[in-house]
């Protein structure tokens, strides 16, 4: 029965693994391959590519356009974004043998974040629910999306603080995994949720709207710098115009 | 014609009201379909044709590999609703629609449904929708209720801009047979004749002549409107509404003005006489790209150094943004000048280093508000610094009358809106929306007059002019409280004395 509940997460997690990053990889790659043939940043725009770096920085970190939209959803969402920053860092110790500091340094913050975590995502879902127009363009996916991440943080926070599984053990699965080796995983249920979940989410990342965490370094309004008068513009398409002429 | 419809009720701008939805509000806005000598000339199809959807489908896919922009933004929106109380129109008209998310779901869904594998497996899960007729009625309604004027890519932390998703609809709908009559049939007019108003060459000789001579009555100085002057230093393309409407025109007599004063040579071309760019409207590159081509022939042939843009929104966004790709490079002209230049770029140099003199006194008893234009504002820069889009007219205003007032900081600046008649709406089929799509700015407007005691607002785009002069009166506004810019620099610079 553990044999082949350890080869059933096994085998899971290598297609989610690969789904992810063959997915978000040709995702990238199609973002990257498709010109942008005009010059469209949304102005005032920097005029030089640290200024372009530095946007971006603001937008990824700090949700700069959010926080001049809506003060209350940039709380919303930089409470559940920085928590599940924290607890993404803190799960690197379960796939590395020597925990490196920054990780250590997460630590204490297990709990916390992961609260914090949940509770962005209760209120992201109550403000999806409860604002008319928030709701009209919420569409079942969306609910679904909030509801995976509820799932896997819930079960999260239980495992770490109320029904503690047999942690060391499903360490030693996942850097076994990494090493291309098989070692038994727990069979606790509850761990099986939580890791399911995880791994849907994995493979559902590049066919959803996930994939604003790569989208926002392509858009073209955010990433161009506001040189069109300096430096002649041109794509590829656009100068198979000119040859016609 | 339009039903009747009542004008919205202005509340306080400091509320930020937002209005409850109403869903279907605006669904039967559209403007007139192009006819089959609007759509040909173009060298798009007469009308629908059997297959249209798949042709359609096709279109798409061949814009999301052309435009990184449009394939990002198909799959970036989080549906956060950050955007859902920024658009004017959604503001003016409460149609859940009109909110750019929604506007461009109508686009996204069909993109889900032909291009992603979620939306070809769920496609009820994930919002999906076939191509069918009523799909398009409703891109056909809701992208003209578009003024692509960016104020959305602002505000969204992913940065997507409507007026990319409406412009890549506009040209599917075009390549399908249905295009929208405004726009092709301008266009036409511009390849035909030469300008969006479709004036020929001798009208235009006539007009100019006539605005000489009332110049000449005015003021005594015989300030010149030249026109197809071979070697002139500067080729000033301004839009076409500037020849003869309202307050437009008197910005033309303000630009004439600063040349003569400055000293500075110059003329308009007949074959370049229009600095609108409809192409854009319709998200057609190739268009846009020809339409530009006329200026680069013109400035070739009649030999000038520098180009200078008349006040325009939509056409500076062109102009300052897309130019130098559409038909450069400009190697062959005065590199010590930016190309093209903004004429609010080159009065604010003049000002600065005292190349004119400016009375305030002309002005006399004005109290001035500025409306930023949104293309100007959000689609291209004036001078060398981010944001002397904003500062500058603001400069050249203050130096010629006595007292200028800001309108509320979420309504100016990047945050500015639109008039309610950018982007191919100007056109009285959707005056409804026009008049509802201007509420916001009208808010604005009137905390400043009752507050401020503001008498006129200066715009520096003709739509924007066009449109003011149109809807003002609509909220108890004379329609001669929309100025040009440089109508005020017009009544405030002296003549004469240029020695």
């Amino acid at each position: 029965m553990g044999g082949t509940l350890t080869i059933f997460f096994a085998i899971l997690f290598a297609v989610a693994a690969s789904v992810l990053v063959i997915g978000l990889g040709l995702k990238i790659a199609q973002y990257a391959r498709t010109p942008a043939p005009l010059k469209i940043p949304t102005t005032p725009a920097p005029l030089t590519k640290p200024g372009v770096a530095l946007r971006l920085a603001r937008e990824a970190l700090l949700f700069e356009s959010l926080f001049k939209s809506n003060k209350l959803l940039w709380v919303m969402a930089a409470l559940f974004h920085a928590a599940l920053a924290v607890v993404l860092l803190r799960h690197g110790r379960y796939f590395v043998t020597e925990i490196g500091s920054v990780v250590a340094l997460a630590q204490p913050l297990a709990q916390p974040a992961g609260l914090a975590m949940v509770a962005g995502l209760i209120l992201l879902t109550a403000r999806r629910l409860i604002i008319a127009r928030v709701r009209y363009v919420t569409g079942p996916s969306d609910l679904l999306m909030l509801a995976l991440l509820l799932g896997i943080g819930i079960s999260g926070i239980v495992l770490k603080g109320q029904i503690h599984t047999d942690i060391v053990g499903v360490k030693a699965f996942f850097t076994g995994l990494l090493g291309f080796k098989l070692r038994p995983l727990p069979a606790d249920p509850l761990l099986m949720l939580h890791l399911g979940l995880v791994a849907l989410l994995m493979i559902v990342f590049p066919f959803s709207k996930l994939l604003h965490a790569p989208g926002l370094f392509f858009s073209p309004t955010r990433n161009q710098t506001d040189t069109p008068r300096e430096h002649r513009h041109l794509c590829a398409w656009a100068a198979k115009l000119e040859e016609k002429t | 014609m339009a039903a009747p419809f009542e004008t919205p009720v202005l509340g306080d701008v400091d509320e930020r009201r937002i209005p409850a939805l109403k869903p279907g509000a605006m669904a039967a806005s559209k403007p007139y379909v192009a006819a089959a000598a609007h759509q040909e000339p173009l060298g798009f199809p007469a009308v629908l044709a059997d297959g249209w959807e798949a042709e359609a489908v096709s279109h798409m896919g061949e814009l999301l590999g052309k435009y990184r922009s449009l394939q990002v933004f198909m799959d970036a929106c989080v549906k956060c609703g950050a955007c859902t109380d920024k658009c004017h129109y959604f503001l003016g008209t409460a149609d859940p629609k009109n909110m750019p998310v929604a506007r461009a779901d109508l686009f996204r869904s069909v993109y889900r449904r032909y291009f992603t594998p979620a939306g070809k497996l769920f496609p009820s899960l994930v919002g999906a929708r076939d191509m069918t007729k009523d799909v398009l009625d409703e891109w056909y309604n809701y992208f003209h209720q578009c003024s692509q004027c960016r104020r959305c890519s602002v505000f969204c932390p992913m940065g997507i801009d409507t007026a990319e998703i409406s412009m890549a609809a506009r040209d599917v709908m075009d390549r399908i047979g249905q295009g929208q009559k405004y726009c092709n049939e301008i266009i036409g007019k511009v390849h035909k004749i030469g300008n969006n108003l479709g004036l020929p060459a001798p009208a235009l000789l006539d007009t100019l002549e006539g605005l000489e001579e009332d110049i000449l009555d005015e003021t005594g100085v015989a300030v010149k409107l030249p026109v197809d002057v071979a070697g002139a230093e500067v080729l000033l393309v301004t839009p076409s509404a500037d020849f003869f409407a309202e307050p437009h025109v008197l910005g033309l007599i303000g630009y004439a003005k600063v040349f003569h004063a400055a000293g500075v040579s110059w003329t308009l071309s007949t074959k370049a006489s229009e600095a609108g760019n409809f192409g854009m409207f319709i998200g057609n590159y190739e268009q846009m790209r020809k339409i530009s081509l006329r200026i680069r022939e013109a400035a070739q042939e009649l030999g000038v150094k520098r180009i200078i843009f008349g006040e325009c929104g939509h056409a500076w966004r062109v102009a300052y943004s897309f130019l130098n790709t559409l038909a450069g490079p400009w190697d062959f002209l005065d590199s010590r000048y930016p190309v093209p230049q903004h004429i609010l770029e080159f009065t604010s140099d003049l000002i600065r280093r005292k190349g004119i003199k400016l009375d305030k006194s002309g002005n006399d008893g004005m109290v001035l508000t500025v409306h930023d234009s949104c293309n100007v504002a959000r689609g291209a820069r004036m001078g060398d610094k981010p944001g002397g889009q904003f500062t500058i007219p603001r400069e050249v205003i203050r130096a010629s009358v006595p007292k200028l007032v800001d309108m509320h900081p979420d309504t100016i600046c990047e945050k500015t809106f639109c008039c309610g008649g950018g982007g191919g709406l100007l056109t009285d089929e959707l005056l409804e929306l026009r008049v509802k799509g201007s509420a916001p700015r009208m808010e604005a407007l009137k905390a400043v007059v009752e507050r401020e005691g503001v008498t006129h607002m200066a715009a520096m785009c003709a739509i924007c002019k066009a449109q003011f002069t149109k809807i003002l009166p609509y909220f108890g506004h004379d329609r001669e409280m929309v100025v040009s810019v440089h109508q005020l620099v017009s009544n405030a610079i002296i003549l004469g004395d240029n020695d």
